[in-house]
């Protein structure tokens, strides 16, 4: 018997509209109070090709990726094979019974239900038959699992309030699946969910509307953007919530201005100008357009304009795996741009910090005059999380950092737009506009003396350079700590971990526990490392590094900031796009600490 | 070489501006350009139309790309805040300021290499978004600070200083600004200051995208006989078919010309622009036709000077995008962050 324990899985053909029945069906668990973590895995493409949607229902909060699918809904013969092969043996197959189809596999139990048919039957708009198909799955398993219908023919009716004439269809089409599963099959089966509390007041939500609400909060007041899968919904979500909170009441004008750049070097071009001017502005993109925002990334670096900027993070190199998910930018942004240049990344896990990142690299941003890329990825972004409520500080003020107004500016002798005043490598800046006769000064991506005037003197040069490298170190007392698993050393060993593979170590830890394998873990959640990230590491003997791309990147990167023996740290990496799960990181550890492995199929395996 | 200051003591009895100031509030530091260059001219036209204008400096934003043009922001108001973005790029960062501050005025310097080739697609979509904004292109057909390659803005006819002849089509950008909805197109000479002031001074004061197409001669580069961008060539082949006369608010049209010949236009800020047609079949509200007139003329190898294109009755970027009268820069933290109230709205929106 599998309660609140199960992954299930449709399999469909993008573009029939099968994406809101099975988001509808995820939601409905989590309204039961059951949490869930559905991920799309869709193709790059408009309509005609395979799509998944796969959820993870887990009562114990286990919200990893896991294989091995439990309940199959089989809708799309071009897939059918690779689909029939995933489901574990005693699993459920669901198909639509209308059609003929040859079913190879006799350790698996089959469910048809004639959809097409039925949904012919009922409908008579060729439009309705095929979306009503999708509905009427989800109606067969309300009554397959024992879900509570109530629950889903209230979300209908909220889905469609304002637009009744369509909730009766909808609830017709549940109906249709839902009785011809009650009369032809022993429902439930012994795969169920059942109502609990263990949600509780967790929401349900995206990491790119996360992340767009963050900077409505963070009183971004620009953005500008260029279209790229995963990272769009960023854009389109801070459009939508500005929409609804940022609108002057009395003269219907906007508070904010979003705008679609001609490319991406004209979107990160329009942030660090509407930054420089003193507007929060901010720009979301993926991996090309981290290349070709990377000379403007070098100047705003150089010239100390602070900037914002979004990397949802999917499968490189080049155009890549435009729809899969992977973190394997980090030393593309961390050294975006030539010359030595390095910028200030964070790492968010769940769509609650994503939101809190959000708020807090504006602030970084500007306390630092530098921009900070917000380190998200394709599997955070586009995908529904069960996560933490959002909250704000309403007491806390923004940091807007070192700016000089005209009062200020009246009392410095001689304002030097580069001078390090406070020792802390941060100078004083000011806003165009300020002042009639003080705080002018000419923003250059030229090698500048204190007072921004242009030199080609290596020596002023050099002191530049080393102050923007002191500020870097200062940097590393402001960014946001690791997250420890534990509150004293208690393992030689450890796992380091960062960014979305979060969510797989509670189950990852349970299953090494379970092998008699303990390690202390930390999360990293920000480049330039803080003292306390290298010293768990130098504190443990060894510490496994998981990390979703080829090179180990994260790993480079410590070895060369910090400088950590290599040996001390081994990489567990999985790159095949899709996210990391916990059997593949500990049978990783298991087989590298020559320990039993659990013999199921861990995915993706790095070279050992 | 380092920037050189220029000294700051004056002689008492210089003009003064409405605003107590002379020339010299209004320069920059010692230009580090070739003696002779006309880009220095430019610079001198626009402190002067500044200093006419009464503009206070630092409410002016110096924005420019990379080359010989894009250095010349330092030379003129030095009490303004400038960006020296990177090649190709000022297009961007002068849209992003524009947006977060209309209230300042923005003047883009750029060269011919900047806007006609590594910048071509920002300048295109600067201008079709009508950012309030005055653009001057330093137009010398050559890239000056490598050397005197080619540039895009290059005749096709035009030859080389090794005597090399220029295979390619030429970019007119005055004809591209018309074509991609700027509301404010001229073009001027640098050894023509007479007409480049007013120019200037009207294209400031002119809400939208205006663009002024100098033809800035490079005396080091692009100089020689057989060049279409030498002061010799342009200085015989140049034909103004406008000649604009500026009026600030407060002062009355007091020139009369024979009618017919000339056409006032109202500018938002009040101020006129008059402009006597030395073509008298020339209708400068009329893009197609304006375009047709640029093209004969380079057709017969000359050049078309004057304010060849102007439209006051579009809206420029702010407007198009419905924003709210205040800066976006200045708005208040307790205007642009929603509550913990709307926040818990969200949170429940989401279970």
């Amino acid at each position: 018997m599998k309660i609140n324990d199960f992954v299930i899985k449709f399999a469909n053909v993008n573009g029939s509209g099968s994406a809101s029945a099975n988001s509808l069906f995820a939601k409905a668990v989590f309204r039961m109070g059951v949490p869930v973590a559905p991920k799309n895995i869709f193709p790059s493409n408009i309509q005609g090709l395979p799509t998944w949607f796969e959820v993870r229902v887990n009562g114990d909060g286990f919200l990893g990726r896991r294989e091995g699918i439990d309940v199959m809904v089989a809708m799309n013969p071009q897939s059918w094979a690779d689909d029939l092969a995933s489901i574990v043996t005693g699993g459920y197959l669901l198909y639509d019974s209308t059609f003929i189809r040859e079913i190879e596999r006799d350790d698996i139990k089959t469910i048809g239900v004639p959809l097409t048919k039925l949904c012919n039957e009922r409908f008579t708009v060729p439009r309705e038959r095929q979306l009503f198909k999708n509905v009427a799955y989800v109606g067969a398993l309300t009554a397959l699992l024992d879900m509570d219908f109530e629950v889903v023919k209230g979300m209908v009716s909220e889905q469609f309030k304002g637009k009744e004439k369509l909730i009766e269809p909808n609830i017709d089409a549940l109906e249709l699946g839902r009785q011809y599963s009650l009369e032809h099959f022993d429902c439930p089966l012994d795969v169920r969910v059942q109502a609990s509390d263990a949600v509780g007041d967790q929401i349900l939500m995206e990491g790119n509307a996360a992340v767009g609400l963050g900077c409505v909060y963070a009183g971004a007041t620009v953005a500008a953007w260029y279209p790229i899968t995963p990272s769009t919904s960023v854009a389109e979500a801070f459009d939508m919530y500005c929409h609804k909170l940022r609108v002057d009441k009395e003269t219907g004008k906007k508070k904010f201005a979003v705008i679609q750049a001609e490319d991406e070097l004209a979107a990160i071009g329009m942030v660090i100008g509407a930054n420089w001017n003193g507007a929060r502005a901010f720009t979301a993109t993926s991996g090309p357009g981290i290349s070709l925002m990377s000379e403007f990334l070098g100047l705003a670096y150089f010239a100390e304009v602070p900037a914002v900027l979004v990397n949802i993070q999917r499968g490189g190199p080049s155009t890549g795996m435009p729809t899969r998910t992977q973190q394997s930018d980090i030393t593309a942004c961390a050294y975006a741009s030539h010359g030595d240049t390095k910028h200030v990344l964070l790492f968010p896990s769940n769509p609650s910090e994503a939101f809190n990142f959000a708020m807090e690299s504006f602030d970084l941003a500007e306390r630092l005059q530098t921009p900070i890329i917000l380190m998200s990825d394709l599997d955070l972004g586009m995908n529904e999380w069960t996560t933490s409520p959002l909250k704000i500080d309403e007491s806390k003020d923004w940091d807007r950092g070192k700016v000089l107004d005209a009062e200020e500016l009246n009392n410095v002798e001689k304002f030097g737009r580069y001078l390090d005043v406070d020792g802390d490598g941060i100078p004083y800046r000011t806003y165009p506009g300020t002042h009639p006769d003080k705080g002018a000064f000419f923003t250059r991506g030229t090698s500048h003396n204190e007072y921004a005037g242009y030199t080609e003197d290596g020596s002023v040069n050099v002191r530049v350079m080393e102050r923007l490298l002191k500020k870097f170190n200062t940097a590393k007392t402001l960014v946001p700590k690791p997250v420890f698993g534990q509150l004293s050393q208690s393992s030689t060993m450890g796992l380091v971990y960062f960014g979305t593979t979060d969510i797989a170590i509670p189950e990852t830890m349970n299953l090494l526990n379970s092998r008699g394998i303990q390690l202390d873990t930390m999360r990293i959640r920000a480049f330039p490392f803080c003292e306390d990230v290298v010293n768990f590491i130098n504190d443990h003997e060894q510490v496994f590094l998981v990390e979703q791309n080829r090179d180990g990147q994260m790993r480079s990167l410590l070895i060369s900031e910090c400088e950590i023996d290599p040996a001390k740290i081994v990489p567990i990496l999985n790159y095949d796009g899709f996210p990391i799960t916990a059997t593949c990181i500990a049978d990783m550890v298991s087989k590298l600490l020559g320990k039993q492995m659990s013999g199921a199929d861990a995915g993706n395996f790095a070279a050992e | 070489m380092s920037y050189i200051a220029k000294p700051k003591f004056h002689h008492p009895k210089l003009p003064r501006n409405d605003l107590g100031l002379t020339r010299r509030d209004y320069e920059g530091s010692m230009s580090t350009l070739c003696a002779g260059c006309g880009h220095d001219s430019v610079s001198a036209a626009i402190v002067e139309a500044c200093f006419e204008l009464n503009l206070p400096a630092h409410k002016v934003a110096k924005m420019s790309g990379i080359g010989c043009s894009s250095k010349t922001p330092t030379y003129f108001l030095s009490k303004s805040h400038g960006f020296n973005s990177v090649h190709g790029r000022m297009p961007s960062i002068a849209t992003g300021a524009n947006v977060a501050n209309n209230e300042l005025k923005y003047i883009g310097v750029s060269g011919d290499g900047d806007t006609a080739s590594i910048g071509f697609g920002q300048f295109a979509h600067a201008v079709r978004r009508q950012v309030d904004m005055l653009y001057i292109v330093e137009n010398n057909g050559t890239y000056g600070l490598t050397k005197g390659q080619f540039s895009a803005t290059n005749d096709r006819e035009s030859v080389g200083r090794k005597g090399q002849e220029n295979a390619f089509e030429c970019i007119d950008l005055a004809a591209m600004a018309i074509q991609l909805g700027a509301s404010f197109v001229g073009r001027g000479f640098s050894g023509d200051k007479d007409q480049l002031v007013p120019m200037i001074k009207a294209a400031i004061s002119h809400k939208g995208f205006a663009f002024i197409d100098v033809i800035s001669p490079c005396v080091t580069f692009n100089n020689h006989v057989g060049s279409t961008k030498s002061f010799e060539f342009v200085r015989d082949n140049e034909h103004t078919v406008t000649a604009t006369d500026y009026v600030p608010t407060k002062e009355e049209i007091k020139i009369e010309y024979e009618t017919g010949t000339t056409i006032d236009v109202m500018l938002h800020d009040d101020s006129h622009v008059r402009l006597r047609k030395l073509d008298a079949d020339y209708n400068p509200s009329d893009a197609a036709a304006a375009m047709q007139h640029i093209m004969r003329y380079q057709e017969q190898g000359e050049i078309a000077t004057g304010l060849l294109y102007l439209n006051v009755n579009d809206t420029e970027l702010k407007e198009k995008m419905n924003l709210v009268d205040a800066p976006l820069n200045a708005l208040p933290f307790s205007q642009l962050r929603p509550g913990a109230d709307a926040l818990e709205k969200i949170n429940n929106s989401l279970r």
